[in-house]
C-alpha cells in the first residue's frame, strides 16, 4: 500500500482501486463509507478523550498546580479511566421526564458534531466530504446542536435545567450570526465556499496575513463568537456550576452525560479547525509570497502536522480564555453580540467587499 | 421595607411566580444558607434568606462555661477572624478584672489580628473570583493564604482555629521563627497582590458585573448596621480600630478606607485596599515587638465582678460586640455576641431585588458572609 | 459629647427615667410603655442623633426580662444604652423600634425566637433560627430532657 505523508490521496486512490476491482461499484462505495465512518468514529473518541486531558493539564498549569499525574505516566490514561467509570454508572431515569426527548437529546448533539467533522480537511487528500458549499454546510450542521441542548433542558423536568437551556439557546442562536459573517469575510476574499479551494488559495500566504486588517478583525470576531457558540469560556453561563449546578445537563448521568461532555470538546475541536482552515491556511504550510527557498523549507513539515499544529494553537487560546476571565451575565452576553459584534461584523464585510473590488489585498 | 411573609407568598402567589431555592447546599452560598428566590424570567422579584441551619446555641453554652473555655467557642463563630473573636472576649475579661497586659502581648495580638484579616480577605477574593467564573482566582488566593496558614501552623499548632489569645495574654510565647516568617510573607505578598489586580480588578467583564450592582446608601447602611468593609464602601466610617482603639492600634499609622458608591465594586476595592493597609500595620509592628512576659498574672479561676461589660472589636467582616452580664461567678450569667455577619446578611433582600440571578451571586459574594457567624 | 453633658440632656428630656452614669456607656432605664417614644427622641433630637443601633439583646433575670439597646451617633460620636424591664415573665411584651432602625427588625426576631419576648407592631414577627413549636432556649427555666444533661 503506497503511503505518502505529504499527500494522502495516493493511499486513498490505492484503496479505492483495490475495492473497485474486487467488488461491484455500489458495494465498494458502501465499504468506503463504512471505513470512513469507522475511522472518524475512532478519531472522534480518541481526540475527545485527549482534549479533556489537555484541558485538565492546561488548566492545572495556569492555576499553579499539576493536574492528573497518577493514572499512567503524566496521567495520560486518566480520561480513559473516567470514561470507563462513566460507562459503568447507573442511567438514572427522571420521574415525569419526557422519555423520548430525554434520551434523544445527547445523540443530537453528538450527531451534529460528527457531521461537521466529516467536512474538515485534515491534510491533502484526507478530506472526507468536500462539498462545494463547505463553509455553509459546516455552519448549518453545527446549528443542529442547539436543538439537543434545548431538548435536554426541557425534558429534564427541572427548573434549573430549563433556565440553563433557555439561556444557552438564546446565546447560541445569537452568536451564529457573528460566526457566519466572520466566515463570510474569507469567502469573499477567496471567492469560493469550498474548503479545499479556500486552502489552495492560501498557497502564497494565509488569509490572516493576505487580508491584512479586516481579516485580523474577522479572526478575532470568529474566535469570540465561536467560543460563545460552543458554550465555553467566559460565555458558559448555561453550565455555570457556581450558579445553577450544571445547567441543562444537570439531570444526565453516566454515558449520556459523557456525550454532552465529549460533544463540548469536539465542538471546540471543530471550531478550532475551522478557524485554522479558513484563516490560518488549514494544511497549507506557511508560505511567503514567492520566496521559493523559504517555501521549500516550510514544505518539509508534512501538511497534517501543520493542520494539527494550528488547530492545537487555536484550542489553546480558547482554553486560555476560559481559565482567565470571569463569566458574562446573560444580558451582557447578548448585548455584546447584538450591539457590538454584529455591527462591527457588518461594517467589516462591507469594507472587505470594497477591498476585494478595488484589489487592495494580496491576491 | 416590608418583609414578605412566607406563608402569604405560598398561599396567594400569582401564576408566573417561579420560586426556587438556592441552598442550603449550593456551591456559591458560602456556608449553609438558604435563599428563597422568586423569579420572573431572569429577574428576581424578591429574595428571602433563611438562616439557622448552623445554630449551635453558643450563647446558651457560654452560660455553663468559664471564660477561658469560652475562647474556644468564639473561634468557631467567624472562623476566618478567629484571632479577633478571641481578642474581643479576652479584652472584655481583662477590662472587667482590671488587669493590664504587657506591651508584648498587645503587639502580638495586633499582628495576629492583621494576619487573620489578610487571610480572610484572601479567601474572600478567591471565592468571589470563583463565583464570578474566573476559576483561576480560587487557586491564586488560596496559594497565598497557605503561606499565612503555614506561619500559624508552625507557631500555634493549628491552621484555622487557634484559641491562642486568652484572658491575660497569650497561651504561649510566639515561636522564634514567627517574626522571620511573617517578614518573608509580607515581602512575598507585596509582589503577589498586584497579580490580583491584573487578574480580576482590571478585567472589564468583572467591572461590568460589579459596578452599579447592589447599591447601599449611607443612610440605609447605618440603619441596617451594615459594618465592616461593606459599610465602609457606603461611606459609613465604622472602623472600631480608629474610633475606639484597642491593643496596639493607637501606636500604628494606617488609613481607614472609605468609598462613596456603595456597590459591589466599591466593596471589592475596600477589601483589596485593606489588605495593603494590613501589611503596612504589620510592617510597623513586626520589628518592634517589646520583650517581656507573654501573659499577665491571672488567678486560676477568673470571676468577673458583678455588673455588665461590653467590648467592641473590628473583625475582618465588621464590628463584633461582646456583652456580658455577670453575677460575680466564674460563668457569665448572660453572654451576647453582636456579630457582623448577622447585620450584613439581611440587606440582601433589598439589594438583590430587581436584579438577575447572576447578580444575586455577585452581591452575596461581595458581602462576604460567614454563615456560622450569623447563626452562632 | 461628654458623658456629663449627655446625662444632663437626657435627664431633661426624660424626667421619668433613671440615668445611671457610673457605667460606660451611660444607661437609661425606661418603662416599657415609653420605649418607643424614648427611642424616637433619641434618634431624632438634634443634640443626640443616635442613628446607629449597634446592639439589641435580651437578658432573662429570673423574675423579669430586660431588653437592652445600645446606640451610637455617627455625627456626634457618643454612645448611650437603654434598658427596659418587662415585669411579666411568662408573656413579656414590648413595643418594637424597627421603624426607627431597620436592624432592630432582625435583632428583635432573634430575641423572640430564643427568649419568647413578643414585640408589638413588628412587621414580620416570625422565628429566625428555630422551628415553630420549639421552646425558648435562652430562658433560664428552659428544660430539654434529650439534649441537656442536668447534674
Amino acid at each position: 500500500m503506497p503511503f505518502n505523508i505529504y499527500d494522502f490521496s495516493t493511499t486513498t486512490k490505492a484503496i479505492d482501486t483495490f475495492l473497485k476491482t474486487n467488488m461491484s461499484p455500489t458495494w465498494a462505495f458502501v465499504t468506503e463509507l463504512a471505513i470512513v465512518g469507522l475511522i472518524i468514529l475512532i478519531f472522534y473518541a480518541i481526540i475527545g478523550l485527549y482534549l479533556v486531558y489537555a484541558e485538565r493539564k492546561v488548566c492545572a498549569f495556569m492555576q499553579n498546580r499539576v493536574g492528573p499525574n497518577r493514572v499512567g505516566k503524566w496521567g495520560l490514561i486518566q480520561t480513559i479511566a473516567d470514561l470507563i467509570k462513566l460507562l459503568m454508572k447507573e442511567l438514572i431515569t427522571i420521574r415525569k421526564a419526557d422519555k423520548l426527548l430525554f434520551n434523544i437529546a445527547p445523540f443530537i448533539v453528538i450527531i451534529a458534531s460528527f457531521m461537521a467533522i466529516a467536512a474538515i480537511p485534515f491534510a491533502k487528500g484526507l478530506h472526507a466530504v468536500d462539498f462545494n458549499i463547505g463553509v455553509f454546510y459546516m455552519m448549518a450542521v453545527s446549528s443542529i446542536g442547539v436543538i439537543g441542548i434545548l431538548l435536554a433542558g426541557w425534558s429534564s423536568n427541572s427548573k434549573y435545567s430549563l433556565i440553563g437551556a433557555m439561556r444557552s439557546g438564546a446565546q447560541v442562536v445569537s452568536y451564529e450570526l457573528s460566526v457566519g459573517l466572520a466566515l463570510l469575510s474569507v469567502v469573499i476574499f477567496s471567492g469560493s465556499m469550498q474548503l479545499s479551494t479556500i486552502i489552495e488559495s492560501q498557497a502564497n500566504g494565509w488569509w490572516i496575513f493576505k487580508g491584512h486588517l479586516p481579516a485580523i478583525i474577522s479572526f478575532v470576531m470568529f474566535l469570540i463568537a465561536s467560543t460563545a457558540e460552543i458554550n465555553r469560556g467566559p460565555f458558559d453561563l448555561a453550565e455555570a456550576e457556581s450558579e445553577l449546578t450544571a445547567g441543562f445537563h444537570t439531570e444526565y448521568s453516566g454515558i449520556r452525560f459523557a456525550f454532552f461532555f465529549l460533544g463540548e470538546y469536539m465542538n471546540m475541536f471543530i471550531v478550532a479547525s475551522l478557524a485554522a482552515t479558513v484563516f490560518l491556511g488549514g494544511w497549507m504550510p506557511l508560505h511567503i509570497g514567492n520566496l521559493e527557498g523559504f517555501n521549500h523549507v516550510m514544505d518539509f513539515i508534512p501538511p497534517i502536522v501543520w493542520f494539527f499544529g494550528k488547530t492545537i494553537f487555536v484550542i489553546y487560546v480558547i482554553m486560555w480564555f476560559k481559565w482567565t476571565f470571569p463569566r458574562l451575565r446573560i444580558d451582557q452576553l447578548l448585548t455584546l453580540e447584538w450591539k457590538y459584534l454584529l455591527p462591527i461584523n457588518l461594517v467589516n464585510i462591507i469594507v472587505i467587499a470594497f477591498i476585494v473590488l478595488m484589489g487592495w489585498y494580496i491576491k | 421595607m416590608q418583609e414578605v411573609e412566607l406563608q402569604d407568598i405560598l398561599t396567594s402567589r400569582e401564576d408566573g411566580d417561579y420560586i426556587i431555592n438556592i441552598g442550603p447546599q449550593h456551591p456559591s452560598t458560602h456556608g449553609v444558607l438558604r435563599f428563597v428566590v422568586s423569579l420572573k424570567g431572569e429577574m428576581l422579584d424578591y429574595v428571602i434568606p433563611h438562616c439557622g441551619y448552623v445554630h449551635r446555641g453558643i450563647e446558651k453554652m457560654c452560660e455553663r462555661l468559664t471564660y477561658p473555655q469560652i475562647i474556644h467557642l468564639t473561634d468557631r463563630m467567624d472562623y476566618f477572624s478567629a484571632h479577633m473573636n478571641n481578642e474581643a472576649v479576652s479584652l472584655l475579661v481583662e477590662k472587667a478584672i482590671g488587669v493590664e497586659v504587657p506591651e508584648r502581648v498587645k503587639y502580638v495580638r495586633t499582628i495576629l489580628s492583621e494576619l487573620g484579616r489578610i487571610a480572610s480577605h484572601q479567601l474572600w477574593w478567591a471565592a468571589f473570583g470563583m463565583d464570578m467564573g474566573a476559576l483561576t482566582c480560587f487557586f491564586y488566593g488560596l496559594r497565598d493564604r497557605e503561606k499565612i496558614l503555614d506561619i500559624f501552623d508552625e507557631s500555634f499548632g493549628s491552621r484555622l482555629l487557634h484559641s491562642f489569645i486568652c484572658p491575660g495574654g497569650l497561651m504561649n510565647d510566639i515561636h522564634p521563627n514567627f517574626q522571620k516568617r511573617t517578614k518573608e510573607f509580607i515581602k512575598y505578598f507585596r509582589k503577589k497582590l498586584p497579580e490580583y489586580d491584573e487578574l480580576l480588578t482590571g478585567n472589564i467583564i468583572f467591572e461590568q458585573r460589579t459596578k452599579g450592582m447592589g447599591v447601599m446608601s449611607r443612610q440605609d447602611a447605618i440603619s441596617y448596621g451594615f459594618t465592616g468593609p461593606c459599610g465602609r464602601a457606603s461611606n459609613f466610617a465604622c472602623d472600631i480600630r480608629k474610633k475606639y482603639p484597642y491593643s496596639a492600634y493607637d501606636k500604628v499609622d494606617f488609613k481607614e478606607i472609605l468609598f462613596d458608591e456603595g456597590d459591589c465594586w466599591a466593596r471589592y476595592k475596600v477589601r483589596i485596599a485593606e489588605m495593603w493597609e494590613s501589611m503596612k500595620i504589620i510592617e510597623q509592628l513586626i520589628d518592634n515587638i517589646p520583650d517581656g512576659d507573654y501573659t499577665a498574672k491571672m488567678k486560676p479561676i477568673i470571676k468577673l465582678p458583678e455588673g455588665e461589660y461590653s467590648q467592641r472589636v473590628e473583625t475582618a467582616k465588621g464590628e463584633l460586640g461582646v456583652y456580658v452580664v455577670s453575677k460575680g461567678e466564674k460563668n457569665p450569667y448572660r453572654m451576647h455576641f453582636r456579630t457582623p455577619n448577622f447585620n450584613n446578611l439581611f440587606p440582601i433582600s433589598q439589594l438583590a431585588a430587581g436584579n438577575k440571578i447572576a447578580d444575586l451571586i455577585a452581591i452575596s459574594g461581595s458581602l462576604d458572609l460567614i454563615i456560622p457567624d450569623i447563626d452562632r | 459629647m461628654e458623658n456629663e453633658q449627655l446625662a444632663q440632656i437626657l435627664s431633661e428630656l426624660f424626667p421619668a427615667s433613671e440615668i445611671i452614669t457610673t457605667q460606660n456607656p451611660i444607661r437609661i432605664k425606661v418603662d416599657p410603655v415609653l420605649i418607643h417614644s424614648v427611642a424616637s427622641v433619641l434618634r431624632n433630637d438634634k443634640r443626640l442623633q443616635f442613628d446607629y443601633l449597634f446592639n439589641l439583646y435580651g437578658i432573662d433575670r429570673e423574675d423579669r426580662f430586660s431588653i437592652v439597646y445600645y446606640m451610637e451617633s455617627t455625627e456626634l460620636k457618643h454612645i448611650v444604652s437603654v434598658e427596659t424591664d418587662l415585669a411579666d415573665h411568662d408573656q413579656p411584651v414590648v413595643d418594637t423600634v424597627s421603624d426607627l432602625w431597620i436592624t432592630a427588625q432582625y435583632q428583635e426576631r432573634e430575641i423572640y425566637d430564643l427568649m419568647g419576648v413578643t414585640f408589638t407592631n413588628h412587621p414580620d414577627p416570625r422565628r429566625l433560627f428555630l422551628e415553630d413549636g420549639w421552646g425558648f432556649p435562652l430562658r433560664k427555666d428552659y428544660k430539654d430532657d434529650i439534649n441537656f444533661i442536668e447534674r
